[in-house]
């Protein structure tokens, strides 16, 4: 319905020209037309966070985003995270060692979320590490093995960088 | 069974921490829940146009600007069911598009399938239909007052209650009260059904129960079970908020699809899925209990009101659990506990993690509290006054002998381990010197039940192929919700064969291939479905065992399964060669399994029997302090030591244990739903019903798993269920809060503290034992 834009944005380091609805949300507009299911729509209206992406580098939460607001800007979803097909990022290594999902609704936006934080704070505590994710809701697991997982994919990271 | 010594040779065996079978495509993004399937195309969307009104009589529908706007393919009401418009899962009648009458504000009317989810929004703001307004019940005392019900109320008796309570040195008499729990699972309700050939539907369902989405689809399409097939691979959480409900969302995607002859996908948006399905219920308690000088219960009486919704849906059974865990850990001589499901105008609540059990707790926990505080003495020593034990102390309320019974061994080694006594008097030293701040710390002794309190249910089925590479498909009737369930019985698998965990090939739970399952509900899935697995995968062990016997010319006691190998002296052959070998030997690599619970019974009529397998077990020591200036309130530290007999995976448990403590956590301080006067809920979304988010939860939380705690009954490697047990150890924080609260009146005074504590509610609380205790009272 309605009219429709053509926009040119990068997702996960590719290039796309789109012509899309301009009433489309950004989380639909990842999911539906690119097929990038990874991003989930938890609340619809900003609050649970299973649909944060990366916009440019910061955490945004896709749902409250029209996809034309996105037109040349770099995002970066769920998919887009690891460094090739068969590698994974330290903090999903992380999540997948520490326990830190159960039904994996949530994980997507978990790890967006703190992909932005550790690379502000190399170097959290527990309690930052709660507050980076105090916008992203959880039912399952308690956070126990979500914050575990991000002090470990810091540690993680650290190293890697030499620190 | 094998010895632990083989068990350490495979990888991911029970008893090990293997990871979640879904962790790395969780983590990448490629997890496939139901709303991630590609669209075939034609895929339609669904809408559903809901009732702005708690009570009325639909006078008229006018559907033709809806069927009228572009894009729209079908505006259905009740009167286009083909077959019947009921899908109650235990009594009759319960509609999935309201029959002339609107019984709760969300209630659906009509349902719509367009070409996409706008579209059909839009057509369902054109459905124009006139009310005729009736007086709506909302609340659990009008209902009570009115001896309205969904179902007859249901009574336990045993003994002289009345005569218990009256010969007693003291009694006394009380009332509280908990709230309900939305599931917020973070998927919210969806379905896609396809239309196969010859009416046949095909029905993907984010539920807990797929074969009651079978029936449901089939009832309302007119067809018979044969022609539906459900299938989920995973849900985003169920919590028992899919147990029953996602059939109403199965069944109304399907009727779309039947009638359109198109696929159609109803996923409910968040504010739908809050206003549209059911809930945890809340309840009322009234109490009268008469005790000894030592706070030992001679006589009790328990009425147990729930707000059952405007329909029945499972409330009779939630209603049975709460009425079973009345007692708790305490046995109650002569007992009067009668229960009543109280019809509402609001939306019928449902199965929720504990069903009926957590609600239950807080009438005891209630009742122990309230004779501490009429003795003057500590409630711990009530409790252990009253804790079930051997002899003439060991048999419930309903006629079951506890013959498990660790109460007081895991409450007192958390004590010990946490040294509760010095944490108590450094509480009690901390209100002496603070009077802005108080401190409260609780114990909560939790016995939790296993098995569905209806013995039919504790059933499931299993089907497992060896193929000839050696490589096994497993498939059984229950679900994964995120708990680890698949991972486990695909450990029991794995450890039956004596194969790698990764040899096992995990499947969507699909009602052609296990029929006639049980929801996964009651903590039971891996005991029942777990068990299943192994009983379909030993019978395909002995087949392979009699193949290898012959094959090495050896007796078949011979022949080991030990770390991907069969060995016969000192010959061997890896399983794939194995497999190969007996499919040349023209032997079935394939079969079903099945497993019944044994040992339980249930008498509807005198509600006795012995409805668990066995209990399970755990402590909780939780300590808070609150701020009696404004009712904010913290949960400093929560100590948990939990019962799992011998687990098939610590680390899975460990992750329910947690999870549920902070969801039990949730229910009884931050989640609040509230209902307006005219019956609509004013908290459908997570920006005013909060969640427990990750500052909530104990900065110092310990929980540790009970060691060397083999299953006395022969379960599953001797394991024990862990979902629903450890929600209620959460009762500790509403504990510690009463007893913050209580702090401020000097523990002369009982708190007037329901659930949830709220800071809100804490603050009221404060207010009022404060009056009480400035007037003498």
């Amino acid at each position: 319905m309605g009219e429709s834009r053509k926009i040119s944005l990068s997702v996960n380091g590719k290039t796309y020209e789109e012509e899309v609805e301009v009433r489309f949300t950004l989380a639909d507009f990842l999911r539906q037309q690119l097929g990038l299911t990874g991003t989930h729509l938890g609340c619809e209206h900003g609050v649970c966070g299973a649909c944060t992406i990366l916009l440019n580098g910061r955490s945004a939460r896709s749902c409250l985003m029209l996809a034309v607001q996105a037109d040349g800007q770099e995002i970066t979803t769920i998919e887009g995270i690891a460094p090739s097909e068969d590698e994974m990022h330290p903090l999903q290594e992380a999540f997948r060692d520490n326990h830190g999902l159960q039904c994996g609704f949530c994980t997507p936006g978990m790890l967006t979320t703190l992909i932005e934080f550790l690379g502000d704070n190399p170097d959290p505590t527990e309690q930052e590490v709660r507050e980076a994710i105090s916008g992203n809701l959880c039912r399952c697991t308690g956070y126990q093995g979500i914050v575990a997982a991000a002090l470990d994919a810091a540690q993680r990271l650290r190293e890697a960088n030499g620190a | 069974m094998s010895t632990a010594r083989q068990m350490d040779q495979i990888k991911g065996g029970v008893h090990t921490d293997v990871r979640h079978d879904s962790a790395v495509n969780h983590v990448t993004g490629r997890s496939v829940f139901i709303d991630d399937m590609p669209n075939v195309p034609g895929t339609l969307h669904g809408a559903l146009v809901k009732s702005p009104h708690a009570h009325a009589v639909i006078k008229s529908i006018d559907l033709n600007a809806a069927r009228e706007l572009t894009g729209v393919h079908a505006v259905l009401v009740a009167d286009d069911i083909p077959g019947r418009n009921d899908v109650a899962p235990i009594f009759e009648d319960e509609p999935i598009l309201a029959k002339g009458l609107v019984e709760y504000i969300g209630h659906p009317i009509a349902a719509i399938a367009a070409d996409s989810m706008d579209i059909a929004r839009a057509a369902a703001s054109m459905v124009v239909v006139e009310y005729e307004e009736l007086e709506p019940v909302l609340t659990i005392d009008e209902a009570l007052e009115r001896e309205s019900y969904t179902s007859p109320p249901q009574i336990m008796r045993r003994g002289d209650s009345a005569r218990g309570i009256s010969d007693a040195p003291h009694q006394i008499s009380g009332e509280v009260r908990c709230g309900g729990q939305d599931h917020f699972y973070l998927e919210s309700h969806i379905a896609l059904a396809v239309p196969q050939e010859d009416r046949d539907m095909l029905v993907y369902s984010s539920t807990q129960h797929p074969t009651e989405v079978q029936h449901g689809v089939a009832t309302v399409l007119g067809l018979p079970v044969n022609a539906v097939t459900t299938e989920i691979r995973r849900m985003g959480g169920g919590f028992g908020g899919k147990e029953s409900q996602s059939t109403i969302i199965a069944a109304l995607a399907a009727l779309m699809a039947d009638k359109t002859r198109q696929p159609v996908k109803l996923r409910l948006a968040r504010d739908d899925d809050m206003v549209i399905t059911g809930k945890r219920h809340d309840f009322l308690f009234r109490y009268e209990v008469g005790f000894d000088d030592t706070g030992r219960i001679e006589g009790i009486d328990i009425l147990m009101a729930s707000r059952a919704g405007n329909v029945a849906d499972l409330s009779s059974s939630v209603l049975v659990r709460a009425l079973c865990h009345g007692d708790n850990a305490y046995y109650l001589p002569n007992a009067h506990i009668h229960g009543y499901p109280c019809k509402t105008n609001t939306v019928s609540n449902t199965g929720f993690r504990g069903f009926g059990g957590p609600q239950g707790m807080v009438a005891i926990e209630t009742v122990i509290d309230h004779i501490a505080q009429d003795l003057g003495t500590d409630s711990d020593d009530v409790r252990r006054a009253n804790y079930y034990d051997t002899g003439d102390r060991d048999t419930t309320h309903y006629g079951q002998k506890v013959t498990d019974n660790i109460i007081t061994e895991i409450v007192d080694s958390l004590s010990r381990e946490i040294d509760y006594p010095a944490r108590k008097a450094a509480v009690a030293a901390f209100n002496q010197e603070n009077t802005i701040l108080k401190k409260g710390i609780a114990l909560m002794p939790v016995k939790f039940g296993i098995s569905f309190n209806l013995p039919t249910l504790n059933q499931a089925g299993a089907l497992v192929h060896v193929y000839t590479d050696g490589s096994v498909h497993l498939n059984h009737g229950g679900t994964e919700m995120g708990q680890g369930l698949y991972i486990k019985v695909a450990q029991v698998v794995a450890s039956t064969f004596q194969i790698d965990i990764d040899n096992v090939k995990i499947s969507s739970t699909n009602t052609a291939k296990v029929p006639n399952t049980s929801a996964t509900a009651a903590s039971s899935g891996s005991d029942l479905n777990g068990m299943a697995a192994h009983d379909a995968a030993t019978q395909i062990r002995d087949r392979m065992a009699g193949v290898a016997a012959e094959h090495f010319e050896v007796d078949e006691s011979e022949i080991e399964f030990r770390n991907n190998r069969i060995y016969a002296r000192n010959d061997s052959l890896s399983f794939a060669e194995l497999a190969q070998l007996t499919w040349e030997h023209r032997v079935s690599l394939s079969a079903t399994g099945f497993y019944s619970t044994p040992d339980i019974s249930w008498d509807d009529e005198t509600m006795t029997g012995r409805p668990f397998y066995y209990f399970s077990y755990g402590a909780c020591v939780s300590e808070v302090v609150i701020d009696t200036l404004t009712g904010e309130n913290r949960v400093l530290r929560s100590d948990i030591l939990q019962d799992c007999g011998r687990s098939l995976n610590p680390a899975i448990d460990l992750g329910q244990i947690e999870g549920a403590f902070v969801q039990g956590m949730g229910w009884l301080t931050m989640e609040e739903l509230w209902w307006d006067e005219k019956g609509a809920l004013r908290t459908h979304g997570p920006s005013t019903y909060k969640i427990p988010g990750s500052r909530d939860v104990p900065p110092e939380f310990n929980v540790h798993i009970l060691e060397d705690a083999p299953n006395r009954e022969p379960t599953i490697f001797r394991s024990k269920a862990i979902g629903e047990p450890p929600l209620m150890l959460a009762l500790s924080v509403w504990l510690a809060l009463r007893d913050a609260v209580a702090s401020v009146g000097g523990h002369g005074h009982l708190p007037n503290l329901d659930a949830p504590a709220t800071a809100e509610a804490v603050l009221m609380a404060v207010a009022d034992i404060q009056e009480r205790a400035g007037d003498g009272t």
